[in-house]
């Protein structure tokens, strides 16, 4: 199985070429171009979607070292070094998963420059992908920051309004941050004298360099999170991009941040991991209180449900450095079930959007009466992101909490609040636009989801009900690595 | 050594001088161009990079011409962006009725002067080659001889240019005074046990004569209005190739000439660097003309050579070196982009000329986007690679802070290269562009693949290259 993670990565860039020799064979004809590249994307998506599963199915459960490793020298000593262990190959699914539903959310409502938008895509998806199998530090980089290219694009040339402001501020804070990682994974090769992951996760800094190795990588990936008080630019970046755009940021370019944490701040910075695990709880119940504060006063869904994005991410920070066996799983779980779920809530703000062009709370209410299905399916996902029993955002909540008491008593309690306070936002969303009379009447006419619609809304409904009810499905796979790197934390701080 | 060797060393420089004095010759009786005159200079320009891949290695004329690996990789990568100048300078000037077979020539002479630059072993050889390529390039700045900002530019060029010579000179005759020697390995043996401060005065003064020749911060005032100023080709020639060549001829005066007075040394570069990156990054915010732009951006860029230079050593030349050589690639294709590019026949050259080009234009707003992305260092351009090596180097050599200052102005210039492409990609088109011209799309698109994704495989060879080349450059 060799060359599948390759295979994997650079498969959606098969089709980006395969868009382009349609667009030039097509000629003038637009339109049969148009509908051309989104088969083509649709097929690419689902193609990666069939690798990345049978990727998973291949995948050996009981090992905790990386899998299907691909190594070849490079230049200055650097590798093309592939693998994937059970918390990256996680990632890889959940990627390829939400991809083909982005590419058929976008299907009608993008209709200007249909080809570049769906080549971005398929470029983000390659990238992506690549930032989670890269096992050297400069390829990781290469991906990582290769990404702020298409999202730039797909946030700026397809936004809304104000798409230009965000896409700036989308650009520039995630450079800041990554400009200092790329200092810090510099100062690691020359210290360590190997740009490999795997050998840096065993190899030991000194305390004082690990305190500045671990704040650059904090400053990357605390942007991208996004963790409070640098998420500002997420509210922006969310409302601006086109509704696959937030998919796609919600639920896949905010979750590097997280697998950043696992990959890079604990195994390799150890001690210095836990001499910040104070800062990172602090900021972590800061932005679970604050930002479910700040949504529940939005006027604007896709806000509201980005200000919820900042406070659930909140959660999964605290696991990841309560450093337990629970905590990790449980971040690892709420990271996969905020890509389900607060994806498909941008989907539902899309379904009405693509139908009103606004996302005023206000403009909508009642909008039952006219819209069964969609009520229902918006009920399930508001409930997904209150963390009802049931649904995944009740394992990867109920987890992170559990690890957190583990290792600190206070952020528990006080983030535990959290779980009431996203019930307070959500509902209400969820009640004034959904419930009540029908006052406004410019919805009189407004239909309810498509067969299109509800395609892309099954598989998302089912992944959440499967994974609220079947967590194990997802521990069996990530346990050996989570485990391995739990140990490993430990030893290496004496805990 | 004798004369056969002195002339199998220099052959390279006698291709050059030969074709460019025969086209003078030709062109003269001809007294227009054609195809096979530029194809000529174009040829001559190949063969002497050819010559001096597989010619010897060795020192003649006293140690005044050195020929290492050092010096051949900088001839290679020189010669081979000056045959590229030619046809797309060539074609640039016949379109707008100004051909004139000079041009070729002026080409082929400042190669000459560049690649004797990169050879130069004492201080005569230095100031003779330095001003061989500064005449040719100051005619060339003005070529376009009936345009006010063109002449302006070669004036502004020449008399700058002109006082940077005579601090050169100056500071090349107190090294002389000091050390007893024009050569770089006597001055070196020297400055070993003890450089007096005169001789590192001089050595001040070398250094800031090299230092307008790259243009970097304090001695860069020149640098917008020449580039605004001068024909576009133009411009895209004498940004590229001739700041390789007096990096290079920096990375020997100092490690070879005054190798042991490295702490000496090291501040003024660091400062330089520092101030080249700042000047770049914040001036570069304010500019709406293009060609002003990449002015300060060049400025900065060469702030990241001059770290890797600083570093010292062979990781650092070998870094500079990488870097450079990138840099090269990218400035020339991103002035054969702006040379391709017009509107109703009116160049296009300020910001808002650029509006929607990634629409109008596709695969040369995709050019432009690389080129920027490149200079703005963001993976997997080819810009990353040469801040990977200079960082690398300067890490290596305890220059952390400075490689950390240095980044973070490279967020800083991020935003204007963002407005170049949001400007290309977010608005709406004002009107049609011209059909761009075949050699000058050509060149950009080449260059654009280059910058990635060939480049990803191109340093597999660059990077051994190179290395053997600092090493060269290095000894002492």
């Amino acid at each position: 199985m060799t060359g599948i993670l390759s295979l994997t990565t650079y498969l959606p860039l098969v089709g980006v070429a395969a868009i382009l020799a349609l667009r030039l064979l097509a000629g003038q004809d637009e339109a049969r171009a148009n509908a051309g590249a989104r088969w083509i994307a649709l097929a690419t998506t689902l193609a990666t979607l069939a690798l990345s599963v049978l990727l998973v199915a291949s995948f050996d459960r009981s090992q905790t070292g990386f899998q299907f490793t691909e190594d070849a020298a490079w230049f200055s000593g650097l590798h093309y070094h592939m693998g994937v262990d059970g918390i990256s190959v996680l990632f890889v699914l959940l990627t390829a998963f939400l991809m083909p539903i982005c590419v058929l959310a976008s299907w009608r409502s993008i209709n200007k420059r249909v080809i570049e938008y769906m080549i971005a895509f398929l470029v983000l998806e390659s990238l992506v992908i690549g930032v989670f199998c890269a096992l050297d530090l400069l390829v990781f980089y290469l991906f990582f920051e290769g990404q702020l290219i298409p999202m730039f694009l797909i946030i700026g040339v397809w936004g809304g309004k104000n798409r230009v402001y965000a896409a700036f501020k989308f650009f520039l804070y995630t450079l800041l941050g990554s400009v200092l990682m790329l200092a810090a994974i510099l100062a690691m090769i020359s210290i360590a004298h190997t740009s490999s992951i795997p050998e840096l996760m065993t190899y030991h800094f000194a305390t004082g360099t690990q305190t500045w190795l671990w704040l650059a990588f904090f400053a990357s990936f605390a942007v991208k999170m996004p963790m409070w008080p640098v998420h500002t630019w997420l509210p922006d970046a969310h409302v601006e991009a086109p509704t696959a755009g937030s998919v796609i940021l919600a639920g896949i370019l905010l979750k590097m941040g997280g697998y950043g944490f696992m990959r890079f701040s604990l195994p390799m910075f150890p001690s210095a991991s836990l001499e910040f695990t104070p800062l990172i709880f602090a900021l972590s119940v800061i932005a679970i209180v604050y930002t479910s504060l700040v949504a529940f006063r939005q006027t604007d869904m896709k806000k509201l449900i980005a200000y919820s994005s900042v406070a659930h991410m909140g959660f999964v920070t605290l696991g990841i450095f309560s450093g337990n066996l629970q905590g990790e799983q449980g971040a690892l779980f709420q990271m996969l079930s905020h890509g389900v779920i607060s994806g498909a809530l941008f989907l539902c703000v899309g379904i009405v959007y693509d139908r009103m062009h606004t996302r005023e709370i206000a403009f909508y209410g009642g909008l039952v009466n006219r819209m069964p299905w969609y009520a229902a399916v918006f009920m399930l996902f508001t409930m997904g992101n209150v963390g009802l029993p049931g649904t995944s955002g009740f394992v990867g909540e109920i987890l992170t909490l559990t690890g957190t008491y583990g290792a600190a008593t206070w952020p528990a309690i006080i983030a535990s609040s959290g779980v009431i306070l996203s019930a307070v936002y959500a509902l209400s969303l969820y009640r004034r636009v959904v419930f009540g009379q029908m006052t406004n009447p410019a919805l009189a006419t407004i239909g309810d989801m498509d067969s299109r619609e509800i395609l892309i809304f099954a598989p998302l409904i089912i992944a959440t009900l499967v994974l609220g009810f079947q967590p194990g499905l997802v521990f069996n796979l990530t346990n050996a690595s989570t485990i391995h790197l739990v140990d490993a934390f430990r030893a290496a701080t004496g805990r | 050594m004798t004369f056969q060797n002195a002339a199998a060393l220099a052959r390279p420089e006698l291709i050059l001088v030969v074709a460019a004095l025969a086209l003078l010759v030709w062109g003269a009786f001809q007294g227009r161009v054609t195809a096979l005159f530029t194809l000529a200079a174009v040829a001559s320009l190949i063969a002497a990079a050819g010559a001096a891949v597989i010619g010897p290695q060795g020192r003649a004329f006293s140690g005044g011409l050195i020929v290492d690996s050092g010096a051949i990789f900088a001839k290679v990568v020189i010669y081979l962006t000056s045959a590229v100048a030619i046809p797309l300078g060539e074609r640039w000037f016949a379109r707008r009725g100004m051909g004139r077979f000079e041009y070729p020539i002026l080409i082929l002479l400042a190669a000459l002067g560049m690649g004797m630059m990169v050879s130069a072993g004492d201080l005569i050889s230095l100031y003779v080659s330095i001003e061989l390529q500064s005449l040719a390039l100051y005619i060339l700045a003005a070529f376009h001889k009936d345009n006010e900002k063109s002449s302006e530019a070669g004036l502004k060029y020449f008399v700058l240019g002109a006082l940077s010579s005579g601090i050169l000179l100056y500071g090349a005759s107190l090294v002389y005074g000091f050390a007893g020697s024009t050569r770089f390995e006597v001055i070196a043996a020297a400055m070993s046990h003890n450089a007096g401060l005169g001789a590192l005065f001089g050595l001040v003064f070398v250094i800031s004569g090299i230092a307008f020749k790259v243009s970097a911060a304090p001695f860069h005032m020149w640098t917008p209005d020449v580039y605004e100023g001068a024909p576009t080709p133009v411009v895209g020639f004498f940004a590229g190739a001739p700041k390789l060549a007096a990096m290079v001829l920096l990375a020997r005066v100092l490690s070879q000439g005054f190798g042991d007075s490295v702490d000496k040394w090291r501040q003024i570069l660091i400062l330089m660097a520092l101030l080249s990156v700042a000047v770049g990054a914040f001036a570069g915010l304010a500019q709406s003309n293009l060609k002003r732009l990449w002015a300060y951006s060049s400025i900065a860029g060469i702030g990241y050579a001059l770290i890797g230079l600083a570093a010292g050593g062979v990781v650092g030349i070998q870094a500079m070196l990488i870097n450079m050589t990138l840099y090269v690639v990218d400035v020339t294709g991103f002035f054969a982009c702006l040379a391709a590019l017009s509107r109703n026949g009116k160049p296009m050259e300020t910001l808002a000329d650029f509006a929607g080009l990634a629409r109008e234009r596709p695969a040369l707003g995709l050019a432009m986007t690389v080129f920027s992305l490149s200079a703005l260092g963001i993976p997997p351009m080819s810009g990353l690679w040469g801040k990977y090596y200079v960082f690398e180097a300067a890490l290596k050599a305890g220059l952390a802070p400075v490689a950390v200052a240095a980044l973070v102005g490279s967020v800083v210039a991020a935003f204007y290269y963002l407005r170049l492409i949001k400007v290309m990609w977010f608005d709406p088109s004002p009107g049609a562009t011209d059909a761009p011209p075949a050699e000058a799309s050509a060149v950009a698109y080449a260059a654009a693949l280059f910058g990635f994704p060939v480049v990803l495989f191109a340093l597999m060879a660059l990077d051994p290259l190179a290395h053997t080349a600092a090493v060269a450059l290095s000894l002492h």
